[in-house]
This record gives structure tokens, C-alpha cells and sequence, in this order.
């Protein structure tokens, strides 16, 4: 058993830490026993097992509310889920975990979103993909504490032992006594029965599960269908007005002035002013507020704004300018991040030598739902309806920006249209904090779409210069890719920007180096989708294709080859047995090696992200006008076990479609420290007639379960661009591919 | 100023003619199952019905809707309160992921079935290609737009 957290850090403000921990106790964890390792995840998790593991001595009379996961009274059951719900489904497999322990009706139980308390939850964003693995034995041990009371409390009831009982769909069941009592007439007697300690209850063995794997349908999606207000900017408070926000386009820009009495005549508008901010991009930037009746109103006047901007510490940054750059860079050598075996000298011994460089563009997350915030400060409080995926990092932040502690800062959680790593920040947050202060009112900040492409925290863009050889029997001897990258400063790559050890082939081969550089970049560039997977999976898995090509081999052959014997790679790295056997597993239903006929081709790539092992195979027609059509796409994962079958598929689905729109023709270019692109004709997302045929199949291996927000994104642009080589024998090596000329039939 | 909404006659004083179908709906009215994501007519989450057709409301000034009827989500359920079917094909097929599209996808797709009872997959393609969903949810949308269709047969 391992911690399989490669890559994962970095990705939530104050969470580096928590990792680092985990890290640090992983290496031990093969030395424990299942009973010290739940303790040591608990820790770990940030503290959120002892969080849960410390019950009250004994739970009051009442309702049955041992932990902060179960309420049961004579009404029902409410179980409440703890993590931000941005369209991974956590608001309804979170809640299946507990509800399979505890035995409950899952067609009756009411799903609530909780509040944000650390002592109850322990941490509680949308990151990583992690909400899965740190929650489910916390999970499970939750709902069986309440299980083991309700029994308990039956047991009692009718004289006979605990263990003669058995529990099914909210009931207590004494077969042998002929009778049987429901959670709800339980509860009030249950409360009053000692809280077990979670860390011993019984747990149920996977054969037992009677919830976890099916297909179940989200909790929202009633609401849903009928228009319910669950975003974030479905909220408002009474006597609420419309805010909006206008900062300088390129970051560091401050306004000197603007034409704001103009403004304030203008019809419906209640407020203007000029906000100086904290100069953090992740809190507030300095720019112009507008105050008005409704968001109309609010809209018209920004389009009417005049400012001057003083631009002495904006920032020019430039895309071309980078790639000029990034060229010259990729002949030298840069800082070593990998240096394994002699490179130099396998390339010298070598039969054949490949090179090319591998160059992808910057990207926006695009959220469907653009940035808002509802915001409410008076009296030294602030309460906030906030679409975030860090709602303690929201509550942190915004309390700094007015000045109050955190404890006077209430957040209500809200449905995201979308995270994709974008609400992992919380600068819209924080800036309709400050505009509520200021205005003296209860605020809806709202930002356009055009703010949202042009304040975005954006997925670096990056260069690979990347060489390897061969020998005569066409095994790869060496390996090496001399990255260029992007720094905020101070030379750390971005968030997602950086190479390790761990990337593929990081472990697999003998002769490997892995060389970075950064260039300076002011624009803010943080975690998207899959953070660093989503672009390292294109270039060496491209890469690898290019090499088995070279050899005239076949590339299923050349990945399992690489592969090798089955083993675990580190604490945090893949296991190659469970890469292997989703390798063939793809291939095998997606039929690899079938004749396809001319200008059609299938590719295949594998990649181990976010403790995901998934591989893909895309087939691909490409016609003589580089037009491309996705045929289909054949996806395997091992996670573990199942959850939510229908939200795991979906995650994969979606995964395989935001990949292939991203790969597409999806670009965020800077000139002068500005965005070019600033709206969805400019940035052209998938539709439904290029979704291609997604055909998703499972490992359910027992390795404990791990998240499927992001995993199923990496492999997919090297299977398709792998796939259009086998198709046209031309090698993709830019991103989007439409910067090579191709575009989607 | 009057408007016609899901059945309800609403009046509507001092509004900026100009203003979209959207916000009118969304702030006036209180009606916020109608989304905003683009506000150019480029990703359907403010779609609605005026008159049965599909309509873009981020782009349809009120002044421009007149006494024509229109359908929000909010408006879709049978008269009973039960989820029409293409809403319950939806619940059925687990369709949303972050759900931001869905009641745009819902309106398209109803505007389809009203004109083409039993649309074929390319003409749910070309109806429902002007709406974005970020999530790549196509093809749970367009498996519950033929459930829909299917169980609409049955009954109808
Ligand atoms: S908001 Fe109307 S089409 Fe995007
Ligand atoms: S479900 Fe998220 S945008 Fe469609």
C-alpha cells in the first residue's frame, strides 16, 4: 500500500505542507500495519481523522449525531458532504461512502452541503483530485460509527447481542426474533449509546458493498433540471446591488484616474470608485468598482469607463517574444533536474538519434460560470456565498483584505460551474469583500467573460527540447528533454511548470536527464486540470512514439517494454503492473493492431497522474486537408474501487472531451502583458458534433480508491497526435494542433 | 412594460429597453435557472424559449420580446409538478457534471423535440451545437435527448 501522490502538491495555497507530511510518513507506511496506518493517514490528512476520531464522550439525547457526517432523528437521515462540489460528483459519492457503512436507504437519505469548520472536516477544498483518497476511510468509519450506535441501541432495546443484528436499507434486523427497527425510531436511543472509537469499528469488506460501484445519479440533479438556484451567482442577499470589477490589462497596472462622477450619473448606477487593492493577484489588484441596481446597469457603465492607467509596473509580457527565446535556450544546457546513467554516452554508442522540440501554448480554465461572489460586510463581519474550491483559503484571504479575523467571516458553500484548478484561488473572493466594504452594501460582484479571459491564473505555456537514441536491436538507450519553462519570480517554475524525478520515464530508464529552465513571466500562472500531467503527458508520450517509430516497432510493444516487470516505483510514483495492465487492457477493446484502411490511424498512451493509472487509444481519419475526425476513444483506468460508477465514467468522458478541445485549438497568447483572446469565439471549446465515440472500461484493482477529476486528461493528446502520425506518418509536436495546421472535421 | 413568462403575465417598470431577456429574467424576475457564461451568443447557457424557438436571452433585448411567450427551465415541469421527460431523462442519465449548461441544454433540447419529435443524431448535433458544455457532458446530453424522445413516443 502507498500513498500515490506524485504531482499532486502544489495545487492548494497551504497545502504543500500537508503533503510534505504525507511524504515524509509514506516511506514508513510499509512498514505498519493497517491499524497504525489509518492512524498515520489520519495525521497526515490534516489531522482530519483525529478530527473525526474525537467523538464526544457521549453523544447528547436527541437526534443521533456522532460525528459531522450523520444526522439521524425520528424525520429521517441528512448526511452532509464536506467538499466543495465542482462538477467531480463529491457531493454524491463523498456521501455514498458514509451511507454504504452506515447501511442506509440511499433513495431517502437527504444530502446537505456542510459548513466549513476544520474541527469537524478537517480540510475541505476540491483540489488534486483528492477528495477521495484522504476521505474514504474517515468516511467509512463515520457512517459505521453510527451503524455500531444504532445497533448498539436495538441490541439493547430487545435484550439480545450486538452481533446477532444485522443492518439493511435503515434498518436494524434481529432475524432470529422475527423484528426489526428503522434508523429513525432508533435514533433518539442511539444517541444515547457511547460513541465507539472510530478507528475500531467494523468495516465492511468490499464483497459486502451494497452501494459503492453502482450507477448512481447526483444529488443536485432534481434542482438541477428545474433551475434551482445552486451557483454561486444564483445567490442573493436582500438589498443586495451589482458589482462589477475593471482592473488594468496587464497585471500590475494601477489606475490614476478615471472618469467615475460620469459613471455615477449614469441611470441605475449607486456607486464608482477606485479600489488601490493589495497588489496580489490572488487577492485584490488595483482597479475601478462599479456599484449599480442590477447587473445590466453595472455592465453598461463599465463598457463606459474611462481610465488612465499608470502602467510603469505592468507587466509586457509576450508570447512570441517567449518562444524567440525558448528556441535559443533549448541548444544549451539548463539546471538538471534528472541525471540518471550517461546520456552523452548512450547517445554516442547509440544506432539512431531522434530529436525534436515540443513546444505548447498557454491556456485559460474558461469555467462556464464566470467568476462572481456575493458578498456581505457589516458591523466587523463579512458573510460570503462564494463559488471557491478553497473555501478556507476564501475565508483566509478575505478576512486579511478587511481587516477582520477569520473567525468573523461566515462562507456558505455554493455549487461551481467548473473548477478546472481556476476557484483554487480566491482573488473574486476577496475583491467582492472589498467592494462590499467600501459600497457599505451587500454586493453580487460579477465578472464578464471578457474578465475572466483576461484575469485569469493561467496554465503555463512550455518548450521541450527532447533527444533520445536507439540501439540496433531498437531498444531506447537514452533520453533526455531539456525543458524551458516560465517563473513568477525568484526562478521556481509555476505551479504546474516544473519537471521531477517522477515524470515519465523518470525510474524506467537507464540513461535519462531531464534539464529546466525559467523564464520570467508576470502574467500569474497556477494549477490546471491534471497540473503539469496535462502537458508533460503530450510531450513524452509523443516522444516515446517517436522512438518506437524510429525503430520500427510497435509502440504498445516499446511502452510495455519501458514498463518493464511489475513494481512499485517510490512511495509517490506508479505501480508498472497496474500501468501495464490498463496498457492492454486499451488496446485490447479498442482492437490495436486491426487494419484501419488509408489516412486512419490509432495511437496509444498511457500516463500515471494524481495516483491514476489510465491509458487511451484514440482512432483518428485524417483527410489530405488536415482535417481531423476523432473516431473513437478507448479509455482504461485503475483507481481502486469504484465509488459512483455513473460520476467515475462521466469524469472520464468529460476528460477525454476536454482533451481533445484543449488540444484542438484552445490558446491564450500575451502581447504587451495582454491577453489577445477574450471571448469564446476567440477560445473555441468542443462541441457536441466533433465528441467523438468514448468507450470507458474500469480495473477495479484493491488498491485503495484515488480520484478521477483529472487523471483521464494527460494521456489523451499524445494518443490522438500518435494517432494522427500513424494515420499520416507527420509528427504533431505543437499544442494546440491547429498551430500545425489541423482542424476538426 | 409587460412580459410573458412560463404562463404569468409580469409588469415590469423603469427598465432600460436595451436590457437582455437575460438579466431580466435572472435579476428582475428572479428567475436564475437561465445562465449567463458568454453574453455574445456564443455558448447557450442563456437559452430560453420566445415563441417555442430556441433564443440566445443574453442577446435578445426585452424591448424585442413584445407579448411573445416565454419558457424558462423554470418553466418545463408537467402541470402536475412531475419533471418532464426530457428533465427526468436527465436525472435518469446522470447527465451534469458541474450542471452549469444544463438548463440551456434542457431549453434546446426541448425547442428540438417540440419541432422534431424523433430527431435523428445529426439534427440533435446541429440543435444543440451552439451550446457550450465546459464539462464534456455531449454525449450523456445527446443519450437522454433520445431517451426523451423515445419515452415521449410511448406516451404520446
Ligand atoms: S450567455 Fe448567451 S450565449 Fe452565452
Ligand atoms: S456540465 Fe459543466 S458546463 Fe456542462
Amino acid at each position: 500500500m502507498s500513498l500515490n501522490y506524485e504531482d499532486i502538491g502544489k495545487v492548494v495555497p497551504g497545502l504543500d505542507r500537508e503533503f510534505q507530511r504525507a511524504e515524509n510518513s509514506a516511506s514508513q507506511i510499509f512498514k505498519l500495519d493497517r491499524r497504525q496506518f489509518l492512524k498515520l493517514t489520519g495525521i497526515v490528512s490534516g489531522g482530519l481523522m483525529l478530527a473525526v476520531a474525537a467523538p464526544k464522550t457521549r453523544a447528547s439525547a436527541g437526534p443521533l449525531n456522532p460525528n459531522g457526517y450523520v444526522h439521524i432523528d425520528e424525520n429521517g437521515i441528512t448526511l452532509y458532504a464536506k467538499n466543495p462540489e465542482i462538477g467531480q460528483g463529491v457531493k454524491t459519492s463523498l456521501p455514498m461512502i458514509v451511507a454504504e457503512e452506515l447501511d442506509a436507504d440511499w433513495s431517502k437519505v437527504n444530502v446537505v452541503q456542510s459548513t466549513i469548520d476544520q474541527t469537524k472536516y478537517g480540510m475541505q477544498f476540491a483540489g488534486g483530485s483528492m477528495s477521495i483518497p484522504m476521505n474514504w476511510d474517515s468516511l467509512r468509519r463515520a457512517g459505521a460509527t453510527a451503524r455500531a450506535m444504532l445497533v448498539g441501541a436495538a441490541a439493547k432495546q430487545w435484550g439480545v447481542g450486538p452481533s446477532t443484528l444485522t443492518t439493511k436499507d435503515s434498518y436494524v434486523i434481529d432475524a432470529m426474533g422475527g423484528r426489526k427497527a428503522s434508523y429513525m425510531e432508533l435514533a433518539s436511543a442511539a444517541a444515547e449509546m457511547p460513541v465507539p472509537d472510530p478507528a475500531s469499528v467494523k468495516l465492511k469488506s468490499k464483497d459486502q458493498f451494497n452501494l459503492l460501484g453502482k450507477r448512481i445519479t447526483g444529488v443536485d440533479n432534481q434542482d438541477l433540471v428545474q433551475g434551482k438556484p445552486l451557483f454561486g451567482i444564483d445567490q442573493s442577499i436582500p438589498g443586495m446591488k451589482y458589482a462589477v470589477y475593471e482592473k488594468c490589462p496587464a497585471i500590475g497596472g494601477k489606475p490614476n484616474s478615471a472618469n467615475l462622477d460620469e459613471i455615477k450619473a449614469l441611470p441605475g448606477i449607486h456607486d464608482a470608485f477606485i479600489l488601490e487593492g493589495t497588489n496580489n493577484a490572488m487577492e485584490v489588484m488595483p482597479g475601478v468598482a462599479i456599484v449599480a441596481n442590477n447587473t445590466w446597469a453595472a455592465l453598461q457603465a463599465k463598457r463606459n469607463l474611462k481610465i488612465e492607467w499608470d502602467e510603469t509596473e505592468a507587466c509586457t509580457d509576450s508570447w512570441s517574444a517567449a518562444q524567440a527565446s525558448a528556441k535559443e535556450i533549448s541548444e544549451k544546457s539548463g539546471s538538471s533536474v534528472v541525471n540518471a546513467g550517461d546520456v552523452d554516452a548512450a547517445f554516442e554508442n547509440s544506432a539512431q538519434q531522434v530529436s525534436g522540440l515540443y513546444t505548447y501554448h498557454f491556456v485559460s480554465h474558461a469555467n462556464l460560470e464566470p467568476q462572481n461572489c456575493t458578498a456581505w460586510y457589516h458591523d466587523g463581519q463579512l458573510e460570503l456565498r462564494a463559488p471557491t474550491q478553497t473555501p478556507g483559503q476564501a475565508v483566509m484571504s478575505s478576512a486579511k483584505v478587511v481587516g477582520i479575523s477569520p473567525q468573523m467571516v461566515t462562507l456558505h458553500q455554493t455549487r461551481c460551474g467548473g473548477g478546472f484548478g481556476r476557484r483554487l484561488y480566491n482573488d473574486f473572493v476577496c475583491e467582492a469583500a472589498a467592494i462590499s466594504k467600501q459600497a457599505g452594501v451587500p454586493v453580487k460582484l460579477q465578472w464578464t467573460r471578457e474578465d475572466d479571459m483576461a484575469y485569469d491564473l493561467y496554465r503555463a505555456g512550455g518548450f521541450h527540447q527532447m533527444d533520445g537514441s536507439i540501439d540496433s536491436e531498437g531498444k531506447i538507450t537514452g533520453w533526455r528533454d531539456r525543458f524551458t519553462t516560465f517563473t513568477n519570480g525568484g526562478g521556481r517554475p509555476v505551479s504546474g511548470g516544473g519537471m521531477s524525478a517522477g515524470v515519465f520515464p523518470g525510474g524506467l530508464l537507464e540513461n535519462l536527464s531531464v534539464e529546466q529552465t525559467a523564464l520570467e513571466w508576470k502574467t500569474r500562472c497556477a494549477a490546471w486540470r491534471a497540473p503539469g500531467s496535462n502537458v508533460f503527458g503530450f510531450v513524452v508520450m509523443s516522444f516515446l512514439d517517436e522512438l518506437a517509430q524510429a525503430a520500427g516497432r510497435d509502440s504498445l510493444e516499446v511502452l510495455l517494454e519501458v514498463l518493464g516487470e511489475p513494481r512499485q516505483l517510490g512511495a509517490r510514483g506508479m505501480h508498472t503492473g497496474r500501468a501495464a495492465g490498463v496498457v492492454k487492457l486499451a488496446a485490447k477493446k479498442a482492437g490495436w493492431g486491426k487494419d484501419l484502411g488509408s489516412n486512419r490511424g490509432m495511437g496509444i498512451a498511457f500516463y500515471y497522474s494524481h495516483a491514476g493509472h489510465i491509458a487511451e487509444v484514440a482512432d483518428v481519419s485524417v483527410d489530405s486537408d488536415k482535417k481531423v475526425r476523432v473516431n473513437k476513444v478507448t479509455v482504461a483506468a485503475d483507481v481502486g474501487p469504484i465509488v459512483n460508477l455513473s460520476g467515475a465514467e462521466n469524469q472520464l468522458q468529460g476528460s477525454v472531451v476536454d482533451g481533445l478541445s484543449t488540444m484542438l485549438g484552445l490558446s491564450v497568447t500575451f502581447e504587451n502583458g495582454r491577453v489577445e483572446q477574450s471571448n469564446f469565439h476567440r477560445y473555441p471549446i468542443l462541441r457536441m458534433s466533433h465528441t467523438p465515440e468514448i468507450d470507458v472500461h474500469f480495473v477495479e484493482s484493491d488498491y485503495p480508491p484515488t480520484g478521477l477529476g483529472e487523471p483521464g486528461f494527460p494521456p489523451l493528446a499524445p494518443a490522438v497526435c500518435n494517432a494522427i502520425f500513424a494515420a499520416t506518418g507527420h509528427r504533431v509536436r505543437t499544442l494546440p494542433i491547429s498551430e500545425e495546421g489541423y482542424s476538426i472535421a | 412594460m409587460k412580459l410573458k413568462v412560463n404562463s404569468e403575465t409580469i409588469d415590469l417598470d423603469g427598465l432600460d429597453p436595451a436590457t437582455p431577456l437575460l438579466w431580466v429574467l435572472r435579476d428582475e424576475i428572479g428567475l436564475v435557472g437561465t445562465k449567463f457564461g458568454c453574453g455574445i451568443s456564443q455558448c447557450g447557457a442563456c437559452t430560453v424559449l420566445v415563441n417555442g424557438k430556441a433564443t440566445k436571452s443574453c442577446s435578445m433585448p426585452i424591448s424585442g420580446v413584445g407579448d411573445s411567450e416565454v419558457t424558462t427551465i423554470e418553466g418545463l415541469a408537467n402541470e402536475d409538478g412531475t419533471l418532464s421527460a426530457l428533465q427526468q431523462a436527465w436525472v435518469d442519465l446522470d447527465v451534469a457534471q458541474c450542471g452549469y449548461c444544463q438548463s440551456g441544454q434542457i431549453m434546446a433540447a426541448e425547442a428540438l423535440l417540440r419541432s422534431n419529435p424523433e430527431p435523428s443524431d445529426a439534427e440533435i448535433d446541429q440543435a444543440l451545437d451552439p451550446n457550450l458544455c465546459r464539462c464534456g457532458t455531449y454525449l450523456r446530453i445527446k443519450a437522454a435527448v433520445k431517451t426523451a424522445a423515445t419515452n415521449l413516443q410511448s406516451a404520446g
